[in-house]
This record gives C-alpha cells, structure tokens and sequence, in this order.
C-alpha cells in the first residue's frame, strides 16, 4: 500500500471527540516527491512508487541523477511503496500528509533505540537476584544449562548481547490528528525510534 | 517539539477561568452514564498544577465526610464542562502536599482578599 516517509518528532497527548484522552505520537510525513512510478510491464515487473525524503544537496551522483530524472530537488532517503494501482502517481508530483485522514490505521516502520551490548536484565527482563539479603548475583544470567548432559549450551539461549538498532514495525495504529499546514501526524500510541529519526508510515 | 505545539493548539482550552495553587475552585464534570449524561461538582482546593501544554493537569483537594479526597484533572479535558473560582488563599509555595498531613482547623488556609 502507498505510504510516506517521514520523522518521529515525539509524543504528547490528544482528546478523542468522546473525552477519551490518548497517548500520541508526532510525525512529520513528507513532503516526499515522487521519483518514479515502476511499471508491472515493462523490465521493472511490479508496481510501485519511489518516493523521497528530506531534501538535501551533499548527495552521491547516482542519486542526484535519480531525482533530476523527476525533476525534483536531491533527497537523503529513498523508498519504495507497493501499490496496486499507479494510474494516481505521476513522477515529479509530491505526496503530503492529505494522504491520510483522521480515524484512519496506519503500519509504522522504524529504527528501534540502540542499547549497545546490553546485559539480560535489560535484553531479556530478567529478574536478577536479591538487591539485600546479602545476594551478589544482581544481574547476572545465572545458570546456563546442565553439566555432561547435554554437554553444550542450547542454541537460542537468552544471553547478553547488543539490543535495539534494529526494524521494527507497529501495525494498527489509529491516527488521531492530521495538521496539513506543517504536514504532522499524530497516531495513537508509541512508534520505534528516538526523536528526529527516520519512520515509514504505510496505509493498511 | 514546535511542531508539536503548533498541532495540538486546538485542543488547548482558552473558556476557563485563570487560577492557581490555592484557589478554591468548583470543578463541573461531565459524567456519561450509557447513553445518559449529567453534571457533577467537585468542589475543593487546589494543591497543585504541573505539566505544560495539552499535558498539563490540576489536582482539587476536598474533605468528604472526615475523608480526604483528592481527585487529578487534565486542565484541557472536553470533559470539564466548567470551573468556578470561589475565592484565593495566600500561600507561599506552589505544591500543598503539606495539607494532606493536617486535619480540622489546621488544615485551613488564609484567605486572601486583594
């Protein structure tokens, strides 16, 4: 489905037309021109929109060429959304936030937060041990498996390891305000990614 | 985060009344029952206002029958129909939590009539 791309800008909080107040995330969606419509027939195979993001000049040369080719300032970011129909998409027209109307649910795709290598209390919920008492296994792992049976330790173990960093998609969420003046959305509920990081919002 | 207050602009309320720590304040409530609807005071003091922006809350300290009640508003809420200031106390801190040790006549604040 046709989406947008766009920028977490961060969480407040929004009334429902029933007095229902909801956690909200803020998302600035486009503008994103569109940089080419891909034909089913033809060499491209398939149907889909390019789109792009965040206007930028410090560009490589095959990507500056990709946006002189819609006749559309350089973008940073580049993506493109499956879609049935492309007789609505035209390369070099530029898709906004009046994509999108209030009530609607949306698939948001994102960067979750980088923790680095990260310990199993964080990574996994742990519970760890005692704090007093005189414990000293805090946040350690604990126990790892049997002794000479089986001799190894089962794959998938939950172990310390680098957490976060990674795509994560939240379906489902409603969209509870859409301010066309400054192209912002706001969807209930929270969305992976620290603030100013870049967010791919789809129809469903 | 300017984007975000541009946004949520609309849904801040500017009908209310000004008032602060310390006003005694009568609080109208929508209260939906099924398809029903009425409205229901809450009277009492105000021990606190925090937050900022469409985030912003109040809290109204009442005694109810020897019992302290308290009760946490979101000052942008459809659901607060309307707010009366009664009348202002002098105070000389912004959080009343120091009320909720005292009981009777200590528990009074001074009223301030300018």
């Amino acid at each position: 489905m046709i989406g947008l791309i766009g920028k977490k800008i961060g969480m407040t909080q929004i009334y429902k037309e029933n007095g229902e107040l909801c956690p909200a995330t803020a998302l600035q969606v486009g503008p994103c021109p569109i940089l080419q419509v891909k034909n089913n027939e033809g060499k491209d195979g398939y149907n889909a929109v390019k789109l792009g993001f965040w206007e930028s000049k410090k560009l490589s040369k095959p990507s500056k060429g990709i946006s002189a080719k819609a006749g559309v300032p350089g973008v940073k970011i580049m993506r493109e959304f499956r879609v049935d129909e492309i007789s609505d998409y035209e390369a070099g027209a530029t898709l906004t936030a009046e994509l999108f109307s209030v009530g609607e649910k949306v698939m948001v795709r994102g960067t979750t937060k980088g923790r680095g290598f990260a310990g199993v209390t964080k990574r996994h919920g742990f519970k760890g041990g005692d704090d007093t008492h005189g414990c000293r296994a805090n946040r350690i792992p604990g126990s790892i498996g049997a002794s000479s049976d089986p001799s190894r330790v089962f794959k998938g173990k939950k172990l310390p390891g680098h957490y976060g960093a990674v795509n994560h998609t939240i379906k489902g969420l409603e969209i509870l305000m859409v301010d066309l003046e400054n192209n912002v959305i706001f969807v209930k509920g929270a969305v992976p990614g620290p603030g100013k990081s870049v967010v791919y919002i789809t129809k469903q | 985060m300017k984007l975000i207050d541009e946004g949520v602009k609309s849904q801040l309320r500017t009908d209310l009344p000004e008032f602060g720590t310390g006003d005694n304040i009568d609080v109208s409530v929508r209260v939906v029952e099924g398809d029903k609807e009425r409205v229901q005071v809450f009277s009492g003091t105000v021990i606190q206002r925090r937050g900022s922006g469409a985030s912003e809350t109040f809290t109204v300290r009442k005694i109810s029958a020897g019992i302290g009640v308290e009760r946490i508003f979101p000052i942008n809420s459809p659901m607060i129909a309307a707010i009366k200031k009664n009348h202002t106390s002098k105070i000389r801190r912004s959080k009343l939590f120091y009320l909720r040790k005292l009981r009777g006549k200590a528990a009074r604040l001074k009223r301030d009539y300018s």
